[in-house]
C-alpha cells in the first residue's frame, strides 16, 4: 500500500498541477508565445522528437559524468576539509568566493580555455556548480563527529584509517545524499548554462537556443518540461541509492 | 590487572591559558577490584578515564597497568560512556562485534557472533539481535554498549557515567546487569559516576576525589555484603557511609568555591 501510494500521490499532483496550468492560460485566454499550455506541449515533442531523443542524451550524459565527477572532487576536498582543521581554515574562503561567483560568468572564461573541446566545458560547469555542497556537508560531517564515537575505537588501538571507514564515513552518508540532491539539481544548471551561453549545436540548451531563434515557444517549454523530468528521473536515482546505502537513517 | 595511579598531574590548554585538573593523584585499584570515582562536576574524572584508556598522556606522573607504564592505547581495555555511541548502521549484533574487527582481526565471523550472542544472552537482549539502535529504549541501548565494551574480553573496564541518563528503575536494573557481568566476566572495572547509591552498590571500593584540580580526598571500602541487593541500600550500615560520602562531596565542592 505505501509502494503504491509513493507512486499514484505524486502522480495525482503531477496531472493537477497540468490541469491548473492548463486552466490558468485558457482562462486568461493567453496565446502560446506568451505561455504555451501543457497540451501544446506534445505536438512539439511529438514534431522534434528525434532531436530530443539526441540532445536529451547529449545533456543528459554530460550531467551525469559532471555530477560523478563532482563527487569525487566533493569528496575529496570535504575529507581534507574535515580531517584537517588547516586545510579547512584555509580552503573555506577559496571555495565560499568560488561559489559566490555567478556560473554564467565563468562559461566563458573555461569555452575560452579550452576552445572546442564542448563536453569537457559543460562537464567542468557541471563540476563547479554542483561539487560545494557536498563538500561542505562532508566536511561538517567529518568535523562534528562525537568524540566518543573515536574514542571507542581509538582505546583499542585502531588507526585513523579504520575509524574513518568504520565510524565516519557511514555516519556522515546521510549528509551526504541530502547534499547529492541539492547537486544534483545543480547539476542540469550547469549543463545548460554551457549550452545555451555558448551554443555549440550540442544538448537541449541547443534546441532551447533554436526554439527561441525561431520563436517557437512550445519548443522552449517542452525543452524545460524534459529537463524537469530528467531532473526528477535522476534525483529519484539519487534516493533509490540513498535508500540502500543510508536507509537506515530514513524515518520508516 | 591492577592499576596504579602515580602523582598524576594533567591540564588541558584553553583559550584562558593552562586549566589544571588533576594534581598529585594517586590511587590504586586491585586485580579484578570495582572501584567507583565520584567527586563534584567538573573536577577531571572523565580526564582520568581518558588517561588510564591511554587515549592521552598526563602532563605529569605515571599509570600503570599491571606494573606496566601505559603510553599508548591497550586493546584489553574496554570503555562505555553516558551515551551509548552506538552505530546508526549496524544492528545490535554488528554494533557489539566492532571492537573485535579492530582487536581479533583474524577471528571469523561466526565466532565474532558467537561471543557477541553471549554477552546478549547475559543482558537479556538475545531476541534483538537483528534490530538497529534506532528501535530500542535507552536503557536497552545501554545494555548493548555494555556488551560492545566487553565483547573483546577486556581484563579493565572503564565505565563513563553509563547510567547516569536513565531513569531510576531502569538503573537498577541495569545496576544488577552489571553485577552479573563482573560475576561472569571477573575484570578489574573503573566506573565513573555522580550517584552515591550506585557507586556503593556496585563498587567494592568508593574514592572521593577533591575538587578542580582534583586529588584523591577519601578512599573507602565498601564490602558490606558478598551478594548485593537493592534492598541493602536501606540498611543502616549503608545509609551511614552514604552519609559519610555525601558528606565528603561537600567538603570536595566547598574546596571549589
Amino acid at each position: 500500500m505505501i509502494r503504491i501510494n509513493n507512486f499514484i500521490i505524486p502522480l495525482f499532483s503531477l496531472i493537477i498541477f497540468c490541469l491548473l496550468w492548463e486552466l490558468l492560460v485558457w482562462y486568461n485566454n493567453w496565446p502560446n508565445y506568451k505561455m504555451a499550455s501543457p497540451s501544446d506541449l506534445w505536438p512539439a515533442f511529438w514534431k522534434f522528437k528525434h532531436l530530443f531523443l539526441i540532445y536529451g542524451w547529449e545533456t543528459f550524459w554530460r550531467t551525469v559524468v559532471g555530477l560523478i565527477l563532482s563527487v569525487l572532487v566533493g569528496l575529496s576536498l570535504g575529507i581534507l576539509m574535515g580531517f584537517s582543521k588547516t586545510i579547512r581554515i584555509g580552503l573555506y574562503p577559496i571555495l565560499v568566493g568560488f561559489n559566490a561567483i555567478p556560473k554564467a560568468t565563468v562559461v566563458p572564461v573555461i569555452a575560452l580555455i579550452f576552445v572546442g573541446m564542448h563536453n569537457m566545458n559543460t562537464i567542468i560547469i557541471v563540476i563547479l556548480i554542483s561539487f560545494f555542497p557536498i563538500c561542505v556537508s562532508i566536511s561538517i560531517g567529518l568535523s562534528t563527529l562525537e568524540r566518543e564515537y573515536e574514542d571507542i575505537l581509538l582505546s583499542l588501538g585502531a588507526n585513523k584509517f579504520e575509524i574513518f571507514y568504520k565510524i565516519a564515513l557511514p555516519k556522515t552518508l546521510p549528509e551526504f545524499f541530502g547534499a547529492l540532491k541539492v547537486s544534483t539539481t545543480l547539476a542540469f544548471i550547469g549543463t545548460n548554462l554551457m549550452e545555451i551561453i555558448e551554443p555549440h549545436g550540442k544538448g537541449l540548451g541547443h534546441l532551447f537556443d533554436s526554439g527561441k531563434i525561431s520563436a517557437d515557444y512550445p519548443l522552449m517549454f517542452a525543452v524545460l518540461i524534459t529537463l524537469a523530468v530528467m531532473g526528477i528521473f535522476l534525483y529519484y536515482i539519487v534516493v533509490y541509492l540513498e535508500n540502500i546505502f543510508a536507509g537506515w537513517a530514513i524515518r520508516k | 590487572m591492577h592499576i596504579n595511579i602515580e602523582k598524576v598531574s594533567h591540564q588541558y590548554e584553553t583559550r584562558q591559558g593552562m586549566l589544571p585538573v588533576l594534581k598529585d593523584l594517586s590511587l590504586s585499584v586491585k586485580r579484578k577490584g570495582f572501584t567507583a570515582i565520584v567527586g563534584p562536576s567538573g573536577c577531571g574524572k572523565s580526564t582520568i578515564t581518558r588517561l588510564i584508556s591511554g587515549l592521552i598522556k598526563p602532563t605529569q606522573g605515571n599509570i600503570f597497568i599491571s606494573n606496566k607504564k601505559i603510553t599508548s592505547p591497550l586493546s584489553t581495555i574496554g570503555m562505555a560512556f553516558q551515551n551509548p555511541v552506538l552505530l546508526e548502521w549496524r544492528n545490535v549484533i554488528k554494533n557489539i562485534i566492532l571492537p573485535l574487527e579492530i582487536v581479533s582481526k583474524n577471528m571469523n565471523y561466526n565466532q565474532k557472533r558467537s561471543n557477541a550472542l553471549d554477552l546478549l544472552k547475559l543482558v537479556g537482549l538475545e531476541e534483538f539481535e537483528n534490530n538497529l539502535p534506532s528501535e530500542l529504549s535507552g536503557g536497552m541501548k545501554q545494555r548493548v554498549s555494555l556488551c560492545r565494551s566487553l565483547v573483546h574480553s577486556p581484563e579493565v573496564l572503564i565505565l563513563d557515567e553509563p547510567f547516569a541518563a536513565l531513569d531510576a528503575f531502569t538503573k537498577e536494573d541495569l545496576w544488577d546487569v552489571m553485577h552479573k557481568l563482573k560475576k561472569e566476566r571477573d575484570f578489574t572495572c573503573i566506573l565513573i559516576t555522580h550517584d552515591l547509591r550506585e557507586a556503593v552498590y556496585l563498587a567494592d571500593q568508593v574514592i572521593v576525589l577533591s575538587g578542580r584540580p582534583a586529588s584523591l580526598q577519601y578512599d573507602v571500602k565498601t564490602n558490606f555484603n558478598e551478594e548485593k541487593k537493592i534492598s541493602d541500600l536501606y540498611s543502616s550500615e549503608v545509609s551511614q557511609l552514604l552519609a559519610t560520602l555525601r558528606n565528603q562531596i561537600e567538603i570536595a565542592q566547598n574546596k571549589n568555591d
